[in-house]
């Protein structure tokens, strides 16, 4: 697996960003559930994510034309939530679980295994795309911790030697 | 149809009682054989609202999302009548107490009894919309509840006129982005709202002025859970069902998780105690090891000790020796695990997740971080342990917008006080044999005391 990370140089510059169709859809469809648009901020920024992996710049007056709200507000909430990214992720991000319960079973051992196998560190990308890696707080599943997830799917109990496998269900 | 009646011995366990985990969730016609939406048939056809909250106050339920506030007082603060005009009511189901993992059992393998309870709730307070406030990360319960919110709907249980009886109520799933700070009934409000998730100031509170600036009740989704058993079999049921094990009423969803063999989670009497659950339901501590310490309810509950596992896990107990029952999933450390190490990752874990609103919190929670990293890899300063008993009192309760800081300085102030020479062992200075047992020594100069991040300069002159 790749050792290189990706440089901030590298980030793709965006020219002439549109909502799509669909992301409009989307959008009008949250906004029927609120009485003020902007309500929809998180559903919205959603529905760009989910299509293109990340938030762009070029994409918060889009959004923010498309609910209502100025460009700085809106930034302001996309800057706010963890779970709204504002520069490129990989195909698949992994969130592993850094709270209480798995770190009192597994925890450590678990990300060193991920940053052993990915060559990256939290909050970087592996250089062929693949994976992004990003702690996240307790997932509710104490149970089986130590937890992680990678895109929507949640995995515990962990142990180091399963990681390989688990990994390579993500092309 | 097999409605239960409350005399049989699977009833003993309302909320759990329908959840099969292998066969996946019920859907409306097998919850509806169950007896689910008996409590909405009856009381849309049958209570006034107020009828309703009585009931629930009558009930004695408290708060299951870790305050315990009486829920039907929270309901009575709430405008009645003709007037009182749109209403709100919103479920926290943003579980992110690190260390519980019981709301996500009952949305995943019981959807529909989180939207008969809304329903239900939404009906006795006089609400036109409710929201379920669920955090991003759970997607299979978004997924759940979404379908049964369909079917709800073409079954005539939500949406217009409902059940013929001209009430109407509209429910909608609102997933977050993560944050932690959004369980803070204030700040879901805020997040709801599509704003940034700062806690707001109370008074006034969402009774009075909540979302949109309506009057808004926000109940946990365990606490909603139990209305519709608590309209059909009435309070005095509820309160027998914590088979006099507690002042409370009631069954809880218990849990332990960390270093146990079988972690997991347990709908059991209130007032059932930490030993039954670790050492009866979670089949005791992992390896043959003894336990250390335990968290009573997440996070921002105080550290217990093995001394205190025969106490009643209820509200009133819990707090009289000293922590909170929180969400009521206990975390367990075991003796071979460090503290230091566990409080730092708590603290990690606060400071990350503070919204930054106010000082204390937001430059105090990584200031504790720093001395406590220090003190793990034995760098500590003797100072380290008056300026982390300082921060607990800084970050106190009444010191600060909300209760984040206060919360995390809980396993903090308890770990200081219970495990004082674990601490000590990672203060060199501590160390020496001159310095007997407590630690007095002036600054070894290894390292500076940790100053907090941000620091004004000592002189601007």
């Amino acid at each position: 697996m790749s050792q290189t990370v990706m440089k901030l140089a590298d980030l793709p510059k965006l020219q002439g960003f549109a909502l799509s169709d669909d992301e409009r859809h989307e959008i009008e469809h949250a906004l029927g559930h609120y009485p003020d648009g902007r309500a929809a901020s998180i559903d919205a920024l959603k529905a760009v994510q989910k299509r293109r992996g990340w938030v762009p710049d070029e994409a918060i007056p889009e959004i923010a034309a498309a609910i209502g709200i100025t460009a700085a507000e809106l930034e302001g909430v996309a800057t706010f939530y963890s779970l709204i990214f504002r520069r490129p992720v990989g195909r698949h991000v992994i969130k592993v679980c850094d709270s209480i319960s798995c770190h009192l079973t597994g925890y450590d051992e678990l990300k060193g295994e991920l940053v052993k196998q990915l060559g990256i560190q939290y909050g970087q990308t592996t250089s062929d795309q693949r994976f992004t890696l990003l702690p996240i707080c307790c997932l509710g599943a104490c149970d089986r911790g130590a937890t992680m997830m990678i895109d929507d799917d949640l995995f515990g109990p962990v142990e180091p030697a399963d990681v390989s496998k688990i990994l390579g269900q993500y092309a | 149809m097999t409605l239960r009646s409350a005399s049989d011995a699977q009833y003993q366990r309302p909320l759990t009682r329908l959840i099969d985990v292998a066969a996946g969730p019920l859907w409306l016609q097998g919850h509806e054989a169950e007896g689910g939406y008996q409590a909405l048939k009856q009381v849309v056809k049958e209570f006034k609202p107020q009828e309703v909250q009585a009931k629930v106050k009558d009930a004695n339920l408290r708060g299951r999302g870790g305050a315990g506030f009486p829920t039907g007082i929270k309901w009575s603060l709430i405008p009645m009548g003709p007037d009182a005009g749109t209403k709100y009511l919103v479920c926290n189901a943003d579980e992110m107490e690190p260390g519980t993992f019981k709301d996500r059992l009952l949305m995943e393998q019981t959807p529909h009894s989180l939207v008969e309870s809304m329903a239900t709730a939404a009906y006795a307070i006089g609400a036109q919309t409710g929201y379920i406030f669920l955090r991003g990360e759970y997607v299979v319960a978004a997924e759940r509840l979404n379908r049964a919110i369909d079917e709800a709907k073409a079954g005539g249980y939500l949406g217009k006129n409902i059940l013929g009886g001209g009430w109407s109520f509209e429910l909608y799933v609102h997933t977050g982005a993560g944050r932690y700070i959004c369980g803070e009934e204030t700040a879901l409000i805020n997040s709801l709202e599509g704003r940034r998730a700062n806690p707001r100031a109370k008074p006034p509170f969402p009774q009075i002025a909540g979302l949109w600036g309506r009057p808004t009740i926000v109940n946990n989704v365990e606490t909603l859970c139990n209305i519709p058993h608590i309209v059909l079999n009435g309070a005095d049921w509820f309160k027998s069902l914590n088979q006099g094990k507690s002042k409370d009423a009631g069954t809880k969803l218990y849990g332990c998780s960390g270093r146990a063999n079988k972690p997991g989670c347990w709908e059991l009497p209130i007032g059932t105690t930490a030993r039954e659950l670790l050492e009866v339901h979670a089949g005791g501590m992992r390896g043959g090891k003894k336990l250390k310490a335990w968290l009573p309810g997440g996070a921002s509950t105080d550290f217990l000790l093995p001394e205190h596992l025969d106490l009643a896990m209820d509200f009133d107990t819990i707090a009289k020796a000293g922590s909170r029952m929180g969400t009521g999933l206990i975390t367990v450390v075991a003796e071979d695990q460090s503290i230091v190490s566990a409080v730092r990752n708590l603290e990690e874990f606060f400071a990350r997740e503070s919204c930054g609103w106010c000082t204390p919190c937001r430059d105090g929670l990584p200031w504790s971080v720093k001395m406590l990293l220090a003190i793990e890899r034995g760098e500590g300063v003797p100072e380290d342990l008056d300026q982390l008993a300082k921060l607990t009192r800084w970050l106190g309760p009444g010191k600060t917008f909300c209760a984040h800081a206060p919360g995390a300085m809980e396993p903090l102030q308890s770990a200081l006080k219970y495990f004082r020479a674990e601490f000590e062992a990672g203060i060199p200075a501590c160390s020496l044999p001159q310095a007997g047992d407590t630690c007095h020594l002036p600054d070894s100069g290894r390292r500076p005391a940790a100053k907090p991040p941000n620091a004004a300069p000592a002189s601007v002159s």
